[in-house]
């Protein structure tokens, strides 16, 4: 009967109740967009860095991967040296560069990399990068030039550097460069040629992946160790390094976040207490006839808990299509790896914002069910007679 | 006809006794002041008495009422329903003691309008824990008993003031009370319908109910066997007439 009163209250007042879970909706809805967003950010970096399962980032001292223009120099001798530890089962030397088609007048990014590794792509269609000049490219430099899989193309380094034929053996989709970037992946030799001296015997920087079980941190000391002149980074201390440069967000997340479930708290205590203000006389009756003040608070706090919980679900997938539409707009943030999300869903975070906004639900029918349950019974209904 | 004035000296409760109030008295503070609503009533109701409270507006009558009702604490003095000290209740014993022993009519009805009339009559056993269907079971026989039995899904806004009134009786039964409290119950219904109140009344009595009605309403007050007089927060009149 408590069930049976406390939602015949909501469905009395249609409209009210709607907005008032449309409302709930909104706050839930930023709520989840911002749990996701204070934890997504951060598995989402994770989950790139570990795309390939490359646990190790090795860059020229003091920077960070592509940070930079610097090189590494002596790359042979790094590798020799990183193969000599055990625990360091693959290890893919990568050279940056900006090459030149000068056929389609179009500049692109070339990634030099070791064709057999395929550390920085997955292959799409067709071949993978293979032999002297076979390279593959995204979807947005074939669009660009016009090209397909099997097409020769000219590139340079410069517009008065030596040009160099190459084959388009396959399409592939980069994991670190930026949403419409033009991007080919070249075999390392055939970039580091086409560099010339600057570029002879340089990358820009290594992926080493570790054995499993190994100790990653204990790999990233060795290198530190036995090559000073290299900054090794590890996935761990790269989301160190991502948490001080991006705490903002999670801040940010975080306060926007107590906001969102404050003001669904507000409205829900808001509505309620109206709600119990207009009928001060049928619940001052109720407890006349015998209708315990336990029975009473759970009534009221039904009713609260039932706005939040039709408004949460509601908000759910609200949070769902926003942060969507969130992520569209964001994966063309300037210099973000396309495949970066900021809003990432887990189900624990699902969870844990349904719980929150449950809690405040609960929380926000307290206080009007405390003051329904408070009411002076013989004295309301004298008021009511008058009134 | 016999006419007994209210003696104030209070004296032990009777077994014969349904109700007996001793010596109450009910202050309010109002603006600063204390107003005394009640002012050292004796009372004594035995089972099966029709007892109708009368006096002009504003002498204590609603409020000698919530008193007996236990939904109103005496400034001081005791009542006694059933030979229990319903004064000195706590909040939750007075509830269940309500819930289980009297039965409330008030002036304006007050159902829930968001439940039908069967379930406005089913509230009070639901809150007693009687199952799902002897709830039904009983609330279609008051229903019926009313005069209502084919309006037991209509929801008070759907039935007139008099059929609402007749539904509120029915709930007011529903846990079989010692005692039903009556506010005015004709207070706001027209001449013909508030008959039918009146003539409900006098069945139940009929049947054993005991009841005790506040009202202005001169013709309900002559269907009462008992009529109190009121004025000034004191009875002033106890006069008991020889039914016809």
């Amino acid at each position: 009967m408590r069930r049976r009163l406390a939602f015949a209250s909501l469905r009395r007042r249609r409209a009210r109740s709607l907005l008032a879970i449309l409302g709930v909706a909104v706050s839930g809805a930023l709520l989840l967009d911002m749990v996701m967003l204070a934890g997504g950010m951060r598995d989402s970096f994770r989950n790139l860095l570990l795309v390939r399962g490359f646990q190790l980032r090795i860059a020229p001292k003091g920077t960070l991967p592509f940070d930079t223009q610097a090189t590494i120099g002596q790359a042979s001798a790094i590798i020799a040296t990183l193969r000599t530890n055990p625990d360091i089962v693959t290890v893919s030397p990568i050279l940056g560069l900006k090459l030149h088609v000068p056929s389609r007048n179009v500049t692109t990014v070339a990634i030099g990399l070791d064709g057999d590794v395929q550390a920085d792509y997955e292959l799409l269609s067709g071949r993978p990068v293979s032999g002297a000049d076979h390279i593959v490219a995204n979807q947005a430099f074939l669009d660009a030039t016009h090209a397909r899989v099997g097409d020769t193309l000219t590139v340079a380094v410069g517009y008065d550097t030596p040009r160099r034929r190459v084959v388009i053996a396959g399409i592939a989709r980069f994991f670190y460069t930026a949403a419409g970037e033009l991007v080919i992946a070249v075999p390392l030799a055939t970039l580091q040629a086409m560099g010339g001296p600057m570029a002879t015997d340089r990358v820009s920087l290594f992926m080493a992946r570790v054995r499993e079980g190994a100790d990653v941190e204990r790999a990233r000391q060795w290198i530190a160790d036995k090559m000073p002149r290299i900054s090794a980074i590890s996935t761990g201390t790269a989301l160190q390094q991502f948490d001080q440069r991006m705490g903002y967000f999670r801040q940010l997340a975080v306060i926007l976040g107590s906001i969102s479930l404050g003001v669904g708290f507000l409205l829900v205590t808001t509505l309620v207490t109206v709600s119990v203000n207009e009928r001060v006389g049928e619940i001052a009756v109720m407890r006349a006839i015998g209708v315990s003040r336990q029975h009473v608070v759970e009534q009221i706090v039904l009713e609260g808990v039932a706005l939040a919980l039709a408004g949460t679900i509601l908000g759910m997938g609200l949070g769902l299509v926003t942060a969507r539409a969130f992520n569209a707009i964001l994966s063309d943030f300037p210099g973000l790896p396309a495949a970066f999300e900021f809003f990432v869903f887990r189900p624990r975070d699902a969870y844990a914002a349904m719980t929150l906004l449950a809690t405040a639900g609960v929380l926000a029918g307290i206080y009007p069910a405390w003051r329904a349950a408070s009411l002076p019974v013989a004295d309301t209904l004298h008021g009511e007679a008058i009134a | 006809m016999t006419i007994a004035i209210a003696t104030p000296t209070p004296r032990p409760l009777l077994k014969s006794e349904l109700l007996s109030a001793r010596a109450l008295v009910r202050d309010y503070p109002v603006g600063g002041e204390i107003v005394r609503a009640v002012r050292g009533i004796d009372l004594e109701v035995t089972a099966g008495e029709y007892v109708a409270i009368v006096g002009p507006s504003g002498c204590g009558k609603s409020t000698l009422l919530n008193l007996l009702g236990a939904i109103d604490r005496p400034t001081s003095g005791t009542v006694a329903i059933r030979a229990l000290n319903v004064g000195a209740m706590t909040d939750t014993q007075a509830t269940l003691f309500r819930l289980h022993n009297i039965g409330f009519v008030f002036q304006r009805f007050y159902l829930m309008p968001t439940l039908s009339a069967r379930e406005n009559v089913e509230l009070p056993m639901a809150e007693a824990g009687v199952r799902s269907a002897e709830r039904a079971t009983r609330a279609h026989e008051l229903l019926e008993y009313v005069g209502l039995s084919d309006r037991e899904r209509h929801r008070p806004t759907q039935l007139s003031g008099g059929e609402q009134q007749r539904v509120a009786i029915a709930r007011a039964l529903a846990n079989r009370p010692a005692l039903l409290l009556a506010d005015e119950p004709t207070g706001e219904l027209d001449a013909q319908t508030g008959a039918e109140i009146i003539a409900l009344f006098g069945r139940l009595n009929a049947k054993g109910t005991t009841i005790l009605v506040v009202t202005h309403d001169e013709d309900l007050a002559a269907a009462a066997a008992r009529v109190i007089h009121m004025r000034d927060g004191r009875i002033i009149a106890d006069e008991t007439r020889r039914r016809s």
